[in-house]
């Protein structure tokens, strides 16, 4: 049903019938509104539906103080601003003071494109994630996101949603029963874990296809939700393959990777490779050559999964 | 106004500067300077001008009150139990383990308290979204504002001003506590904020000057902001940092956060009498 549709198409239609129900929910733009698929709110909630202008830092603060007057507002901009750029804002007015604000940063990572190096964040769920009690989700596809949405206002708390703005495969169909707080399970296997966020979801999707051809059983699972992550999950799947590779579209350091393996030291050390963007800045080019530049392909999870593989002990 | 209410005042403004003492003389350290800068301000604010109930400090469609320098923390406290919030007890424990009077304002561990601040900048720009919020919801509350002069340096604030005078926010009333000192010294060799009512006038807001420590001035510049059409106020309060005690006003910048010693504590008392 969401077919064909880019990402923000869904979120805001979603929004938009949200909403209508739920007078509660307000939308706050920077200068992105046209960007993020959010402007049309505009329309028909000129209240509700605003722009704070180039000011991502006021725009966190207004959203906190909104909350405290009882709204749920939706703060929308890119990723690097979402968080960088308003990261004491979301530590103190917003997660200190447990406002209940839904952050939307959208182009993560290489998905900027275009815009290149000083718009791709490697960072943001690094600085984010040692920000106590927030949550940190990225919706794999458009039925996750749908069946997110609903999920993300009734939790009563701050919730970075780490979105990606165009269109991308569907990894989920109708019978999808989405849950904020637990790992999907994508694909059983006992050789070794592969642990996937965002767009390498799918990339850990067709590294297992390679891999099975090979006779080699992988298990996927689509952490859509960093923080908390579902440690359940991840020491379930590991006790059963005692191999680990993390493959996420942001920096090595601080984001998946970090949060699977800061689980696996402390009760189950397994081997681990993590795929994704190697400590360094991104540059200008389209996704799918920076994701062959900086090896985050399926080829790249295949050759990490033997490796991973070959040190079990 | 009438005279014997500006007394009255006058007299409860030096038995907030008594319990600010006691508060922070028994702790023995604190942010005394700022906090005796806003007594005036917070006074009018909260036993004249605002729609408070302190047996229902979550009252619907109550005024609101951001202290953006949230380190002036000990005065709202002891305006807060002055006026049966909690206990005035409750001033004794401040900054000490478990606490629900923190150094800075915590919505979420004192009665009365409205939002949380301390770090600098934030404050205004959360008081602008309650303005805001108030405005969709139409419900005609004021919401009140004190940010400090020092804290006019971060860019955040100037943010906020933008977007308050946007969005035809009259229902924001903020202050400006020109007290002219900061840690490092004289907001004027660190850097200057001058001049702050041209700024604000710039900004699109209706701008007032005042004596920050005179009752009927505070009293008066906040029934005339509430006049205003479709601008923010912005009420500049010209104050002196640690006013009432003299030893403490001629520390200068350095009362900022200061010890307070038994002796300090009996020779201030004394002179606040």
């Amino acid at each position: 049903m969401y077919e064909n549709k880019e990402m923000r198409q869904v979120f805001g239609s979603i929004l938009e019938e949200m909403m209508e129900k739920d007078e509660r929910i307000v939308v706050i733009d920077a200068d992105l509104a046209k960007a993020n698929g959010t402007i049309k709110l505009r329309d028909k909630f000129p209240e509700r539906a605003f722009d704070v202008g180039i000011a991502e830092a006021n725009a966190a603060s207004i959203a906190a103080g909104m909350a405290a007057y009882g709204f749920i507002p939706f703060v929308t901009t890119f990723t690097p601003f979402a968080t960088r750029r308003m990261c004491d804002q979301i530590a103190i007015s917003i997660t200190y003071a447990k406002r209940n604000v839904k952050i939307v940063g959208t182009d993560p990572g290489i998905s900027a494109e275009l815009n290149g190096g000083t718009h791709m964040s490697m960072e943001d769920i690094g600085v984010l994630r040692s920000i106590p009690e927030i949550v940190i989700f990225e919706p794999v596809d458009n039925m996750q996101l749908a069946q997110a949405m609903q999920q993300l206002v009734d939790y009563d708390g701050p919730v970075y949603i780490r979105m990606f703005r165009k269109s991308v495969p569907a990894v989920f169909g109708e019978d999808y029963k989405f849950d904020l707080f637990k790992a999907d399970l994508l694909r059983e296997g006992k050789d070794v874990s592969l642990f996937a966020t965002g767009i390498m979801v799918t990339e850990a999707l067709k590294a297992a296809d390679m891999l099975k051809a090979e006779g080699i059983a992988a298990e996927v699972i689509n952490i859509h939700t960093i923080k908390p992550i579902d440690r359940e999950a991840v020491l379930k799947s590991v006790k059963k393959t005692g191999a680990a590779v993390t493959c996420e579209n942001h920096n090595v350091v601080g984001g998946l990777k970090s949060a699977v393996a800061e689980i696996l030291v402390e009760e189950y050390p397994v081997p681990m490779k993590a795929i994704g963007v190697q400590d360094h800045f991104g540059e200008v080019a389209k996704i799918d050559y920076l994701k062959k530049k900086y090896h985050m392909t399926a080829e790249d999870i295949v050759a990490a999964a033997k490796e991973a593989i070959s040190k079990k002990r | 106004m009438d005279r014997t209410e500006i007394i009255n005042l006058q007299d409860k403004s030096r038995h907030i500067r008594r319990l600010i003492i006691d508060e922070i003389g028994k702790l023995g350290v604190g942010h005394v300077g700022g906090s005796l800068s806003v007594v005036e301000a917070l006074v009018v604010l909260y036993y004249k001008e605002m729609n408070i109930n302190p047996a229902e400090p979550k009252m619907e469609g109550r005024d609101r009150f951001v202290l953006s320098k949230g380190h002036a923390g000990p005065a709202v406290y002891a305006v807060l139990a002055d006026r049966g919030y909690f206990d005035v007890k409750e001033l004794e424990t401040l900054n000490k383990p478990e606490t629900m009077l923190p150094s800075h304002c915590d919505m979420l561990k004192t009665p009365g308290i409205d939002m949380t601040a301390g770090s600098l900048g934030q404050g205004i720009s959360c008081s602008v979204g309650m303005a805001k919020a108030s405005k969709i919801k139409k419900d005609n509350v004021y919401i009140y504002c004190i940010v400090g002069d020092g804290e006019s340096q971060e860019g955040q604030v100037w943010e906020a001003a933008m977007a308050a005078a946007h969005f035809k926010l009259n229902n924001l009333i903020a202050f400006s506590d020109n007290n002219r000192m900061q840690i490092d010294g004289n907001t004027d060799d660190v850097i200057s904020v001058a001049p702050l009512e041209e700024k604000w006038t710039s900004f699109g807001w209706n701008v007032q000057s005042i004596d920050g420590h005179d009752i009927e001035a505070i009293y008066n510049a906040i029934e005339k902001a509430k006049t205003s059409v479709d601008k923010p106020s912005m009420i500049i309060l010209n104050t002196i940092k640690g006013k009432g005690v003299s030893f403490i006003e001629a520390m200068g910048a350095a009362n900022h956060s200061m010890p307070v010693s038994e002796e300090d504590r009996i020779r201030a008392l004394e002179e606040l009498k």
